[in-house]
């Protein structure tokens, strides 16, 4: 990208400034010995032409909207549109979140992002013995469509986005969502959304799993194939390094682990049989904004640049819109401090700010009282009202990839995609990531563990924690709580549910379901005809569990 | 003569996956020369209670953050007792409110960690307190 001659000439003169720097540096000594950023990439005092000799503009940066998409997925980005601001909520009883999701759609919010309650995410109906204590805590529970309609009441299907939580049963839900949508007058053609629908991440960290990876490899694979036939604009899966980070991966390693899980989603589904274009172009991604500021931002650059690879030279994809990595982001849950919870909303807007300027297709932004509790409205609103004052009044959005060229994102964009390509590698030889859980979880574990005593011993400063710690602070007010009448209620509402169906065509339903799971059959369009007659969840799920039996954990720490 | 190391059962109880927390814990109280078990996702309070009567161990520590602490905390307690292990130092961490803390006191919890703690103050917590 620089001439031969100017460099010599460059380096000439940094070599008689790095003799100023070491006299410098004698009188004013620096804070640290050394700087380096949370994956350990170590941080030059400052950053030159040198640092980029070897780039290629063309081959590495290119333009936005063109391979290899380091400077973003469209030509106009936000000058288009604003990413989609999209708070995640979700709890209590389908009529409380119902109630949110109104308030958030009032408040200006442009998509629903629904979060379900542990149950519902591991295949249980309210009634089951495990169910207890969990009924609406970290989420809606819904046991059957009568509940999704409750949750999705006045709210017209055909025009909202939604982003669905949900990873082993996504199939289950995504047929509640589908059966929801036609009973309001919709058809399904016009829906639009996400699902998570990610059980690599769920074996890795996250914990909602139901199935073993074979028989949850084939319900992905199923999804892929439905949606690309009958919900081309459905995003079929998001792919998700947000848990992977929040368990306490570094930020090279979130790029890793996510998409070394979106290279064994692809190859399950060209060994099904898919044509990667057919798919490639629906798959989304998920990540997560922490602290770091300017790793965050090189960290989306160097993610989207390795996806294109993989999509391209790997797979071969030829559609240009399969090489795109398109995704959500949501600020770090773990960098919320319950001590002076209010400076979250700083630290919140920060790591917002490095998505925005990584180029996010939709956010979500933490509230400030989430390391003691679920939200309350006003904490939710300030969430968003931050995404609004990035979007509208500080001037971040008129150009597409501003920080693109800056010697010191473009050398650290460098080195996370080299730290990247090294952790696949290892994850390849180790047989594709759905066989190398235990590697991941071992590494995100020592990282967590290093991270909590850097702050221990003070090498990393949180305030409020370690640092700047106030005596007698004040503790917050108006906590949100879901009571527990919640699962009673929620208990009653499906033995009603259960009493007033036609309860042989349940039966029938179910052993379709049984026979579909036991042949090759795509089970999406059987899982749509069960939800319609009010089957539930848990009775799906459970005739799952039977055909394919439960994933065991391995227990590595 | 030297004393004889402290046995911890570090348990999930309930359906939540926010392991973190329970594994930097775990880690920390071996580092510091427990003998420690950590018992994986998704147990029921007749598991972990079984597995702390089987490793027999001096302390459980238990990690929620999904909300359930009110209904599964004092649930293990009840069955420790009901088992004859009443005296294991029972102590508890997650997202939990501070109002719900002295119901989970009063139930028999000795102590809950809440985020932010150091893990230096969990290890002298639990070497000043367990009943050896």
């Amino acid at each position: 990208m620089f001439r031969e001659d100017q460099l010599e000439k460059i380096a000439a003169k940094k070599e008689s400034w790095t003799a100023k720097l070491e006299a410098t540096k004698k009188k004013r000594p620096e804070r640290q010995s050394q700087f380096a950023t949370d994956s350990g990439v170590d941080i030059n005092t400052v950053y030159t032409p040198l640092d980029l000799k070897d780039m290629d503009y063309e081959r590495d940066l290119g333009l936005p909207g063109e391979y290899p998409f380091t400077r973003g997925v469209q030509p106009n980005l936000y000058r288009g549109r604003l990413w989609t601001m999209r708070q995640y909520a979700g709890f209590g009883s389908a009529e409380e979140t119902n109630q949110r999701f109104r308030y958030l759609l009032e408040q200006g919010q442009t998509g629903l992002s629904c979060a379900f309650d542990l149950p519902t995410q591991i295949g249980y109906d309210s009634d089951h013995p495990l169910a207890q204590g969990e009924i609406g805590k970290v989420g809606v529970a819904i046991d059957s469509l009568a509940d999704m309609e409750t949750l999705f009441d006045q709210i017209p299907l055909g025009k909202v986005s939604t982003s669905m939580t949900i990873n082993a049963p996504a199939g289950v839900l995504l047929a509640m969502y589908i059966a929801c949508a036609e009973k309001q007058g919709f058809d399904k053609s016009q829906i639009n959304g996400t699902i998570q629908n990610d059980v690599i991440k769920e074996y890795i960290c996250r914990g909602t799993y139901i199935l073993p990876p074979e028989p949850s490899m084939r319900l992905i694979s199923n999804i892929f194939e439905y949606c690309s036939k009958e919900i081309p604009q459905w995003n079929t899966i998001s792919i998700s390094g947000y848990h992977i980070r929040e368990a306490g991966a570094t930020a090279a390693q979130e790029i890793a682990f996510t998409l070394a899980d979106g290279i064994a989603y692809v190859d399950a589904a060209i060994k099904a049989g898919l044509d990667v274009d057919t798919f490639g172009p629906r798959l989304s991604f998920f990540f997560n904004a922490h602290l770091n500021f300017f790793e965050e931002i090189a960290k989306f650059r160097a993610a989207r640049r390795v996806w294109a690879k993989v999509m391209k030279e790997r797979f071969g994809a030829k559609n240009p819109r399969s090489w795109t990595l398109r995704f959500h982001t949501q600020t770090a849950g773990v960098s919320l401090t319950a001590q002076q919870p209010m400076v979250n909303i700083m630290r919140t807007a920060f790591e917002a700010l490095s998505a925005v300027l990584g180029g996010t297709q939709s956010l979500h932004t933490n509230s400030y009282d989430e390391a003691l509790a679920l939200p309350c409205d006003e904490s939710v609103m300030i969430a968003l009202r931050t995404q609004q004052v990035i979007g509208y009044e500080i001037g971040v959005c008129d150009l597409v990839d501003p920080l693109g060229g800056s010697y010191y994102i473009e050398s650290l964009t460098n080195a996370l995609e080299e730290k990247a390509w090294e952790y696949i590698g290892k994850i390849d030889a180790l047989g594709g990531a759905d066989k190398a859980i235990e590697y991941m979880q071992k590494e995100i574990h020592n990282s967590a563990y290093q991270y909590q005593l850097a702050i221990d011993n003070k090498k990393k400063t949180v305030i409020g924690v370690n640092s700047f710690i106030m005596q007698d602070e004040e503790k917050p007010k108006g906590l949100l709580k879901v009571d527990l009448s919640v699962g009673e209620r929620q208990v009653a509402k499906l033995a009603k549910v259960k009493a007033g169906r036609d309860n042989a065509k349940v039966e029938s339903l179910l052993k379709d379901i049984r026979e579909a799971a036991q042949s090759n059959a795509n089970l999406i369009p059987v899982f749509i005809d069960a939800v319609k007659e009010y089957v539930t969840l848990g009775e799906i799920c459970g005739v799952l569990r039977d055909v394919f039996g439960e994933y065991k954990q391995q227990i590595v720490f | 003569m030297s004393k004889k190391r402290i046995r911890v059962l570090v348990a999930k109880p309930g359906l939540d996956g926010h392991d973190r927390g329970a594994k930097v814990i775990a880690q920390a109280l071996r580092d510091a020369g427990m003998e420690v078990v950590y018992t994986g996702l998704r147990q029921t309070p007749e598991q972990i209670v079984s597995a702390a009567v089987q490793e027999d161990v001096n302390v459980v520590g238990m990690s929620i953050l999904s909300g359930a602490h009110g209904t599964l905390f004092p649930e293990v307690i009840k069955l420790l007792k009901e088992k004859g292990a009443g005296d294991i130092l029972v102590v508890g961490g997650g997202i939990i409110p501070e109002e719900d803390v002295p119901a989970l006191k009063e139930a028999g919890i000795a102590e809950i960690f809440g985020p932010g703690t150091p893990l230096e103050e969990v290890v002298k917590y639990i070497q000043a307190n367990v009943k050896n």
